[in-house]
């Protein structure tokens, strides 16, 4: 089967992501990129844990004082939710059902949007009322590089789902972009596996003492 | 189990089968989503209650890698076969990544 014949239903495969061989390589080879993301977040972790409440003097805002179990709850919820709008999504993929697939994907974006928001307005915050800046204390430095890494990572990946959906709007599905989309649900997983360590190590630990 | 194409010859039976197991997994998805809400809820809650730290942090720890586990092996599809040498490299990258956590929160301020 040539990757970008003209499907039907009936020639649809029961794994559409791995068909080819270059779907294949794609498979492997982004999650060999998966296990470096590991290991970058884990130095980041390791290095907010080190540097944790380490503030230059007693009037510097410590992690106790800064989160909150609503906000960090409200950013928890969403983006939980929006792993299950992009299973949901390949669902549909595997299924050839290409219109709600996009209709998922549409929604996981929203629900991502919704999440950089409460993040953005979650910075200001800290900037703003309790002078924790990339610069005022290691602390801050260590807590901005984290949790602005994985903000970023959201950015990214709000980015390559909606570029993909833009790209194949009007082409469906096909064995050349079915494991594009499959690869890019998995990166949009992982953003959220790292944010379960966001939400325990940081602010539930933070919120302890 | 995800790469036996089923193949009758009947492309109706075919479909109509594919489309029940993907129903079916689909229901289990759902099964852990409504988990892994209730795990995190847990963890709220026991640090709203304002438990003792040393009960709390290893708890919340371990709700986070019951979370995790569910989040590779259902929504990464790690329990699915052919998925070998992803498990060999995300088992990787975390144990570097858990040395690389113990030295810093151990060798750093002691």
């Amino acid at each position: 089967m040539h990757a970008e014949e003209k499907m039907t239903l009936e020639k649809w495969p029961a794994s559409p992501e791995k068909q080819t061989l270059e779907a294949k390589n794609k498979f492997l080879g982004f999650w060999l990129f998966l296990g470096g993301e590991t290991v970058l977040f884990a130095s980041l972790f390791a290095t907010y844990l080190a540097l944790k409440d380490k503030v230059p003097g007693p009037d510097h805002a410590l992690a106790k004082d800064l989160f909150e179990i609503p906000l960090a709850f409200l950013m928890t919820m969403i983006l939980l939710t929006s792993s299950l709008t992009s299973v949901y999504a390949m669902y549909h993929m595997k299924n050839f059902e290409f219109k709600k697939m996009q209709l998922w994907l549409g929604i996981t974006v929203i629900l991502g949007f919704g999440f950089l928001a409460l993040e953005i307005y979650e910075f200001y915050h800290y900037v703003h009322h309790y002078g924790h800046t990339f610069t005022s204390s290691a602390f801050g430095s260590a807590f901005y590089t984290l949790v602005g890494f994985h903000g970023a990572h959201v950015a990214f990946g709000l980015a390559w789902i909606i570029t993909l959906m833009v790209r194949n709007a009007k082409r469906g599905l096909s064995l050349y972009n079915a494991p594009k989309f499959y690869v890019a649900s998995l990166y949009w997983h992982f953003i959220d596996v790292v944010w379960v360590f966001i939400f325990s190590v940081v602010y539930l630990m933070g919120m302890v003492g | 189990m995800e790469n036996n194409q089923t193949n009758t010859g009947n492309a109706t039976v075919d479909i109509a089968y594919r489309r029940k197991k993907n129903a079916e997994e689909m229901r289990h998805q759902v099964i852990t989503f409504t988990l892994m809400i209730f795990l995190t809820i847990i963890a709220f809650v026991a640090v709203g209650a304002g438990m003792s730290g040393w009960f709390t942090v290893p708890f919340i720890l371990l709700l986070a890698a019951v979370q995790v586990v569910f989040q590779l092996y259902y929504f990464m599809h790690m329990s699915h076969k052919g998925h070998e040498a992803p498990a060999l490299f995300l088992y990787s990258g975390l144990l570097v990544g858990l040395i690389t956590v113990l030295a810093f929160v151990t060798i750093v301020w002691w």
